[in-house]
């Protein structure tokens, strides 16, 4: 961190005259949170925080660069690595960036199949973050609770393409695989019982009153504020804003699904604070399940790829995709000059722009606070690096 | 222990010493069997810790080492014990170093007036209560000491915050523990036990509506005390690693955290002893060492109920934030705390000698919100039962 | 209104800052004049009739064989749905545009790295400095031509091909 870029130990006068210092606190690359690699440098008087910068990079693993070296077909694996806790999504990006610039249009299984992937990992996801959230709040046990639940759907997703955590399920035209028999089946029986359990999680942990009490009116994020610092996803939706890529610039298969778009209303604080984020994802699980009822029983027959040339030359041209990531939406740009191998490739992830609000959100901000800001804006280190 | 030294001075056990160095010994002794005895309770009470904690968030817990894991707490000192002892280098190496052990001396010093049964306390001071809350206050010391030492921003912030919050719990537990007091007019722990009875209704928890209020601001307080959730911001894993204790390893960590599971029990022992009766039994037999032994258990069940009690809540609550851990002290329990002691004042100018009427209504009272908790978490279960075994795969 | 009326006023109210073809899709791409871009932007963020209250992306392109470096904005209206894309384009060898991080927040992140990663320098931004990369670090990693410096603070970045015997 450039030291002149800060003030360090500013002097402040107090009223009474007494010299205070302000405390400079690193919250470094290493802590016990599991939003991954982030680090703030904390200017804080007492426990009261001026600023908290946040200094970002220790996850950049030039996955941009890479793109323009490995081809069209390669970089899907890494893909999954943009936003490893909810990878189908990164990887349908990927895909639809592809197929708009190619023309190439997807088979309508493929389609179910990836909207079910989909809806799984943004279930996976949102559990993880729920949980990640009450054990930064010191609530550990949800977090258990929450990743034996992201277990099973592991277990569910590695049935569909081998693998828990980076898929690498999609391929440019559709899915990898097709669904293995009895998939329907299993997936069902799992939502049979874990739509139950989100009512369980909310009365263990969402309605405590110290839960409450520590998110509430913490960090309010105006509608405003929220458009021009470009919040996405759950974030966005806190503040206000009903807008959903899956329902307001609909792709793949959505339009055909019936449900809502749970946006925050304030009920236990100003609207726009931690606890509307955190209740928005929630009741996006219980959407996400309605989701996939519908899906899982409307798989229609047949192929679930497109046949795509093994040297994928899309046309030249340049393209902007958005899908509805766990985080919001990630923006896919995509430049192609003619050959098999992407010019540029750019995306912009919803944890950037909350990583980017989090220095004006600190302002007056307790430091236990910082913890639950970050928590609840949902901040996962590999978006933001990329 | 006065009457065993003055015991074995008199039948000669010690001949040809003088009279003081005697007095010594005796002393050392049973500071050595307290010793151990404090290291087994508090390595047993973070194995039960640990296993309660693991069945609440659905999975086992140490279950390897000896049957059901219970030695577990051996194995993680013996390998504490043989770290690498790092100090760091621009720590105030004094206090870095002495900080532990003042916290150990202050947690230590406590156990002189804990009663284990009739005549089973090692010192039955006549200000038994009075010296427990004042040399616990040692352990204050101990953590911001701890906390200066590490030249540890972090550290800092957690020792200056333990500091702040124990200072304040101290008085609602105070302003509790005088409600109790007053019904038995003496401070001295087997004064207070005595005072009580071995049926539920004789505890004084069950004495009158204030000192039931009082139970639970004792507790609570207590809780504060002892740094545990929902209030151990000073040891927030997610913020501060742990806290003052941050730059400790090895040894002087383990002995931290012994005094955190050691001053666990010390909560239930005088929450025990204040409201629970003790180690009061029914007269059974005549034979005062088999007597011994029931109080023993008795006292030990009922202060490891409390102890599960907070367990539980530690893996239940989050965490309160320090703005509104000091408002919760100094705006609501104060106040409540005096308000509550001003009632248990004039219910005992009212009854002097208690109210048997009154002590059986709240006893009911108490039973059946008991009953009441019982078939919640029987309903609860029954829910459950179906999900607790799955097989996804089959 | 729609995306084609849009660009016609602009084009009617600036003139040739922006340009006359708009390329329909999408979202729909002009380009524009690389030191207006802040006009440009914030009267199409002010005027209500267009009301893009969001940048949803900011991307630098490296246009080698053009020799330019070209930004493009994506600009989203969460009151109208609109989208569109503006395109700047600026000469390779010294890549200056203003800053829009007064009209919309988000930019000074998205302009940090676009410095960081392609080199282009924005005027009156607040604090331009590398976001990703570390703050000694020499060059823009994701220009065409960009070598890789042979060590890092006395690790090397080359080694030996694991796939030799």
């Amino acid at each position: 961190m450039n030291a002149d870029a800060i003030d360090l130990d500013v002097r402040r006068e107090t009223s009474r005259g007494l010299e205070t210092e302000e405390m400079t606190l690193n919250m470094g690359p290493q802590h016990p949170s599991t939003h991954g690699v982030l680090r703030f440098v904390v200017k804080a008087d007492g426990e009261v925080m001026r600023r908290a910068i946040p200094d970002i990079g220790y996850l950049h693993r030039s996955i941009e660069k890479i793109a323009e070296k490995v081809g069209y077909h390669g970089f899907m694996p890494y893909t999954d690595r943009v936003d490893y806790v909810s990878a189908m999504q990164c990887n349908q990006g990927w895909a639809m960036a592809c197929e708009k610039l190619a023309g190439i249009e997807v088979p309508r299984k493929g389609e179910y199949c990836r909207v079910i992937a989909c809806e799984f990992g943004r279930l996976a996801s949102h559990l993880l973050s729920v949980g990640a959230t009450g054990m930064d709040i010191g609530a550990v046990t949800p977090f258990t609770h929450a990743i034996r639940e992201r277990e099973y759907i592991n277990d569910i997703l590695e049935e569909l393409c081998g693998a828990r955590l980076t898929f690498n399920y999609m391929r440019i035209g559709g899915c990898a695989w097709d669904l293995p028999p009895g998939f329907v089946g299993r997936a069902v029986k799992f939502l049979d019982r874990f739509e139950p359990l989100i009512d369980e999680y909310n009365e263990l942990i969402s309605f405590n009153k110290i839960y409450v009490e520590r998110l509430a009116n913490v960090a309010v994020v105006s509608r405003e504020m929220a458009i021009a610092w470009n919040l996405v996803g759950p974030n966005l939706r806190g503040s206000g804003v009903k807008y959903d890529v899956r329902k307001d610039a609909p792709y793949s298969v959505y339009p055909e699904f019936e449900f809502d778009v749970p946006v925050g209303t304030g009920e236990r604080g100003t609207l726009g604070d931690s606890y509307d984020r955190y209740m928005v994802r929630m009741r996006e699980m219980e959407e996400s399940c309605k989701i996939l009822r519908q899906a899982l029983a409307g798989v229609p027959e047949g192929p679930v790829v497109a046949k795509v040339a093994r040297m994928f030359k899309p046309p030249a041209g340049e393209v902007y995709v958005r899908v509805e990531a766990s985080r919001g939406d990630m923006g896919w740009f995509v430049v192609s000059d003619g050959s098999a191998f992407p010019y540029r490739v750019h995306i912009r992830t919803g944890s950037f722009a909350a990583m980017a609000i989090i220095e004006e959100l600190s302002k007056g901000l307790m430091i236990a606070d910082l913890v639950a800001v970050i928590a609840t804006l949902d901040i996962v280190a590999p978006e933001v690096d990329r | 222990m006065q009457q065993l030294a003055d015991y074995l001075l008199a039948e000669g056990f010690l001949s040809g010493l003088p009279k003081s160095v005697g007095y010594v010994l005796v002393v050392a002794f049973f500071a050595f069997v307290l010793l151990n005895f404090i290291m087994l309770v508090a390595g047993v009470t973070s194995w039960l810790e640990r296993r309660v904690w693991a069945r609440i968030q659905s999975r086992v817990g140490p279950n390897r080492v000896g049957p059901q894991g219970v030695i577990q707490w051996l194995a993680d000192g013996i390998k504490s014990v043989l770290k690498e002892d790092i100090v760091p280098e621009a720590a105030d190496k004094p206090l870095f170093k002495g900080a532990p052990y003042l916290a150990m001396i202050g947690f230590f010093g406590a156990w002189a007036c804990v009663p284990f049964g009739d005549g089973l306390i090692v010192a039955d001071l006549n200000v038994g209560v009075l010296y427990i809350t004042a040399v616990t206050g040692l352990v204050v010391v101990g953590i911001l000491m701890a906390g200066w030492s590490s030249n540890n921003k972090w550290a800092l912030l957690g020792g200056i915050r333990s500091a702040a919050q124990i200072v304040s719990y101290e008085i609602p537990a105070a302003i509790a523990i005088n409600t109790v007091i007053l019904l038995t007019g003496t401070l001295s722990m087997q004064g207070i036990i005595k005072a009580q009875g071995w049926a539920p209704w004789n505890w004084f928890l069950f004495d009158n509506p204030f000192t039931f209020v009082a139970f639970f601001i004792f507790f609570v307080a207590l809780l504060a005390e002892g740094n545990r959730t929902p209030f151990d911001l000073p040891e927030a894993e997610s913020e501060l690693v742990a806290g003052a204790f941050t730059e400790y390893s090895g040894l002087r960590s383990l002995l931290f955290f012994l005094v955190e599971w050691g001053n666990l029990y010390i909560i239930g022992a005088l929450c025990t002893t204040l409201f629970l009766g003790g180690w009061q039994v029914p007269a059974f037999t005549d034979n005062a060492f088999v007597q011994g032994v029931l109080q023993m258990i008795t006292f030990f069940l009922k202060s490891y109920f409390l102890v599960f009690v907070a367990m539980w809540i530690r893996a239940t609550l989050p965490r309160v934030r320090v703005d509104q851990l000091m408002s919760l002290c100094w705006k609501y329990l104060v106040p409540i705390a005096f308000v509550n002691l001003l009632g248990a004042m004039l219910w005992v100018v009212a009854f002097p000698h208690g109210n048997i009427v009154m002590r059986l209504a709240m006893f009911g009272f108490g039973v059946v919100v008991t009953i009441y908790f019982f078939s919640r978490v029987a309903s609860h279960l029954r829910r459950a039962r179906p999900e607790m075994t799955w097989n996804p795969i089959s | 209104m729609d995306i084609a009326e849009i660009h016609r006023r602009l084009r009617e109210r600036l003139g040739n800052i922006v340009s006359p073809e708009l390329e329909v899709k999408d979202w729909s791409l002009c380009d524009v004049k690389p030191q207006s871009i802040a006009e440009v932007c914030t009267i199409l963020r002010d005027e209500p009739e267009s009301a893009f209250d969001c940048l949803s992306n900011l991307s630098a392109v490296d246009r080698k064989s053009a020799d330019t470096i070209e930004v493009y904005y994506h600009l989203f209206s969460y009151q109208h749905g609109h989208r569109l894309t503006l395109r700047a384009a600026t000469p390779r060898p010294d890549p200056i545009l203003p800053t829009v991080s007064h009209i919309w927040p988000i930019a000074d992140w998205l302009e940090r790295e676009a410095f960081d990663l392609m080199g282009v320098r924005f005027t009156g931004h607040p604090d331009l400095r590398r976001i990703l990369m570390p703050e000694d670090w020499v060059g823009h990693p994701l220009r065409k031509d960009f070598v890789e410096p042979e060590e890092y603070h006395g690790i090397s970045t080359r080694r030996e091909s694991l796939l030799k015997l």
